[in-house]
């Protein structure tokens, strides 16, 4: 345990955890927009794993990372027209078609992977980039400002998210939306107009989470994401439909994930318990959500398709 | 007079000119002409009231003013303009406003946020709700209507949301407000109080809207009334030339014998005795707290109160449908408390609730199949767990011929009847089992006025015949006419008791704003007490 207590081994845990976090909160932040307007979207995991075979496709064919990124952006994008579509502009039950959507990803993305890729290679990810002076100071920065672009762009959209829900007209009809549908469209407030903009945000915000976890690994494979996109969902009732919360919860199950990594590389953690070791991000923060989330309440027409009464 | 809150688009110019008519406006839904031809029209400066009963068209023709159905025909003119309003947008953007029967309010936000909801901000895209706050204060002043900007919605009393109703309208600056059942949920003060505010408006060249089925409260505010009936319009009369008699009477169609009070009749025994009851709401909260009182054989005991103050816990919990948290409830010496609804019956209480499409009857079932519901285990209907249908149609038939249940057959589904009818069902089926106590919630709500009187008659007569009878109303007259005793619930308690005979409306509506009984100065002050609780 001692050898753990080290600046070097803390500073590459903590920073590891927050790039493990960054996949969670960019998409987190994503179903936090959507949410708040009244659309769960439970098919997060599979518009990333789409978005992260674009990225690494595009990434793969043409070695350019940015371009690579707004593949896996379009990606997402593109998925959430049909996400919207569905729930709602055809007013679909929300749990349902999610599951939809999951399973189109899981399965479409490995179907191209098999078809258009064959042999894995890996592709060049982009390096870190040390923040000026702050990359400086000793061991925080080495912690939190040598990481790669994405990550400084994730939590930079922390407080940008919370600024445009608390203090915008848009964030007030996003929220309006959220709560009571029937109160903003009598106001001349158009709910599907508010709900397909921030599902188009959020599923974009996805297809974001599935570059960032691609050029993370620097290579595809089959499910990929291991259901990050369903604990980027959970994250969202972790934090409380709240920015900051989701980002409280992306971190924790980042560090910790990164914590189990370190202790397995140093033997803390025997090999025949590392299966069992690897379930405990998920474990703590579920956990942590019977605590937490439940003294918050959800948005009052989350998962409601919004009909005027006839 | 603050500038801005006087005449919009200079309506005031030709007081005498319509500045919204509605013509031959159609809407038919399947099965039913909801607004047949109707025409209508609104004065800057006017209380233009909609009359009739629930069903008659008023909710929807002020729906398709609003841009909340398309009719099939017709035509809507504004300010000399003919348009299309096709979404509340487009009616907001003609200076349309309209509260709600239900508000439209968003609990979680302030009530800044709700006002500036969907308006153009001064800010941009920012909210810029300081801009909003101080216009809202500025328009409380001007109006009488104190309520705090970044108070949130969930804080605020119902009177409380009322007002941050209006100053949504006024804030938008509408030239035409409709109100669609403003004073159904406020106490006889809070209506004051409202109407003081509507006249207020009106005199600054607003042309408001107000839809009621109340005389008493039409006959008070309104210049012009129109009456409606099965969608159509019966006439348009001066408030000067109307006369209660005369719009029950367009109203209904025929005339309405005015209700008596019922002869005081001699009580027996206390039957139904509920001692320091304690329930909770759905939310957890203590919604009923330390309720006691008796309700004797023979006597029809009537609570009233605001809605929320625990008067649906208190039917429910008396039910057995919800578990009280202490107390107890006896019916004929029986305890019941918590055992649930079938040892309720069994000790003889008939339950008619409040939500009676949905408590009340199964809609999916046939007339006679919900008439059966309470005794499609006895003897009579039922042998070896099969339903003798021959004797059950012959006492479905009885029932539907003796409480006059208007329906095409004993098969048509629940669902198929009216309102009235739907609640002189369940009143039938209750009133079959010869119930020792009977709790009926919200009576006559929603009902047409024949039918009220007919279900007013029937409880007199079960009274008559010793039944010890508990009715929770929100409506304050109903109350007042039916019951021998009246008690008054507030915040979950009974604030004070009251003979009807010798108390007055406004004594009620006192204690129905949370002033005990006896306060000096709910005596002597009426209008400080109206300050601390003003619409």
């Amino acid at each position: 345990m001692s050898q753990f207590f080290t600046a070097a081994v803390l500073t590459s845990t903590v920073a590891a955890g927050i790039a493990l976090a960054t996949p969670f909160l960019l998409a987190a932040l994503g179903e936090t927009l959507g949410q708040r307007s009244g659309v769960i979207n439970l098919g997060v995991d599979g518009i990333m794993l789409l978005a992260a075979f674009a990225t690494y496709y595009v990434a793969l064919r043409t070695d350019d990372v940015l371009l690579a990124i707004l593949a896996g952006m379009g990606t997402g994008l593109l998925m959430g027209v049909v996400t919207a579509a569905v729930s709602v502009t055809l007013k679909a039950e929300q749990g349902i078609s999610g599951i939809g959507v999951y399973l189109f990803g899981l399965g479409f993305s490995d179907l191209l992977f098999q078809k258009l890729v064959g042999t894995p290679l890996p592709i060049t990810t982009p390096p870190q980039v040390g923040i000026p002076l702050l990359d400086q100071i000793p061991v925080l920065g080495g912690m939190f400002f040598d990481q790669s672009p994405l990550v400084y762009l994730a939590f930079l959209l922390v407080p940008v998210v919370a600024f445009v829900l608390n203090h915008t007209t848009y964030g007030l009809k996003i929220r309006a939306a959220g709560e009571n549908p029937a109160a903003a469209d009598s106001l001349g407030v158009s709910v599907a107009r508010i709900r397909w903009s921030t599902v188009l945000l959020g599923c974009t915000f996805a297809g974001l989470a599935g570059a960032s976890l691609l050029l993370y690994d620097g290579i595809f494979q089959v499910n990929l994401t291991q259901s990050e996109g369903f604990i980027a969902v959970a994250l969202v009732y972790f934090g409380a439909w709240r920015p900051s919360g989701v980002m409280a919860g992306s971190l924790l199950y980042g560090l910790v994930g990164a914590i189990i990594l370190t202790w397995k590389s140093l033997g803390i953690i025997p090999l025949s318990g590392s299966d069992l070791a690897a379930t405990a991000p998920a474990v703590i923060t579920v956990l942590a959500l019977l605590f937490v989330a439940r003294r918050f309440r959800q948005p009052a027409a989350l998962g409601k398709p919004y009909e005027r009464e006839a | 007079m603050n500038a801005q809150a006087t005449a919009p688009g200079g309506a005031l110019d030709n007081p005498g000119v319509p500045i919204l008519e509605m013509r031959g406006i159609t809407k038919r839904f399947p099965g039913v002409v909801a607004n047949d031809h109707v025409d209508f029209d609104v004065r800057a400066g006017e209380v233009h009231t909609l009359f009739g009963e629930n069903g008659a068209g008023k909710s929807t023709l002020m729906r398709v003013l609003y841009g909340l159905y398309h009719p099939d025909e017709g035509e809507i003119w504004i300010g000399g303009q003919r348009v299309t309003i096709h979404s509340p947008a487009a009616a907001i953007h003609h200076g349309i406003g309209m509260i709600h029967q239900h508000f439209m309010l968003v609990d979680t936000l302030t009530v800044a946020e709700n006002v500036a909801l969907g308006t153009r901000s001064a800010r941009g895209p920012l909210t810029g709700l300081d801009v909003v706050s101080a216009r809202i204060r500025q328009l409380s002043e001007a109006y009488g209507l104190r309520v705090d900007p970044q108070a949130f919605v969930w804080q605020l009393s119902v009177g409380e949301r009322q007002r941050v109703e209006i100053i949504k309208a006024l804030y938008r600056d509408v030239a035409v407000l409709v109100l669609d059942e403003p004073t159904a949920v406020l106490t006889p003060q809070e209506v004051e109080d409202l109407f003081t505010v509507l006249r207020r408006m009106a005199r600054n060249g607003r042309a408001l809207v107000f839809i009621s089925h109340k005389v008493r409260e039409v006959l008070e505010l309104s210049d012009r009334i129109t009456v409606l009936r099965n969608g159509r319009v019966v006439g348009t009369l001066p408030a000067a030339k109307a006369t209660r008699a005369r719009l029950v009477e367009m109203m209904v169609g025929h005339q309405v014998a005015t209700e008596e009070p019922p002869p005081r009749g001699t009580t027996g025994e206390p039957t139904l005795l509920v001692r320091d009851l304690h329930v909770r709401s759905d939310r957890g909260t203590e919604a009923v707290r330390g309720v006691s009182f008796d309700v004797r054989a023979g006597e029809l005991v009537g609570i009233a109160g605001v809605a929320g103050n625990g008067q649906r816990e208190l039917a429910e919990a008396i039910a057995g449908l919800r578990t009280p948290v202490a107390g107890s409830i006896t019916v004929g010496g029986i305890e019941l408390g918590g055992r649930g609804p079938a040892a309720a019956r069994a000790a003889g209480l008939g339950y008619v609730p409040e939500e009676r499409m949905r408590d009340g009857v199964v809609t999916e079932f046939s007339v006679a199949d919900n008439l059966l519901l309470v005794d499609y285990r006895s003897r009579a209907y039922a042998r070896f767990g099969f339903l003798r249908r021959g004797a059950i149609r012959r006492h479905c038939q009885e029932l539907v011929d003796a409480f006059n249940v208007k329906t095409p057959s004993l098969e048509t589904p629940a669902r198929n009847l009216s309102g009235g009818n739907i609640q002189k069902l369940i009143m039938a089926r209750e009133l079959s089992a010869h119930p020792r106590v009977l709790l009926v919630a919200q009576p006559t709500r929603g009902i047409d006025v024949s039918a009220s009187l007919y279900i007013h008659q029937r409880l007199i007569a079960q009274r008559e015949d010793g039944t010890a009878i508990l009715i929770i109303s929100e409506d304050l007259d109903e109350i007042m006419t039916l019951s021998d005793r009246i008690l008054v619930m507030y915040e979950g308690t009974i604030i004070g008791a009251a003979d009807p005979r010798t108390t007055s409306r406004e004594e009620i509506g006192m204690m129905m704003a949370g002033v005990h009984p006896g306060t000096p100065s709910a005596a002597t002050q009426p209008s400080a007490v109206a300050g601390a609780s003003p619409i």
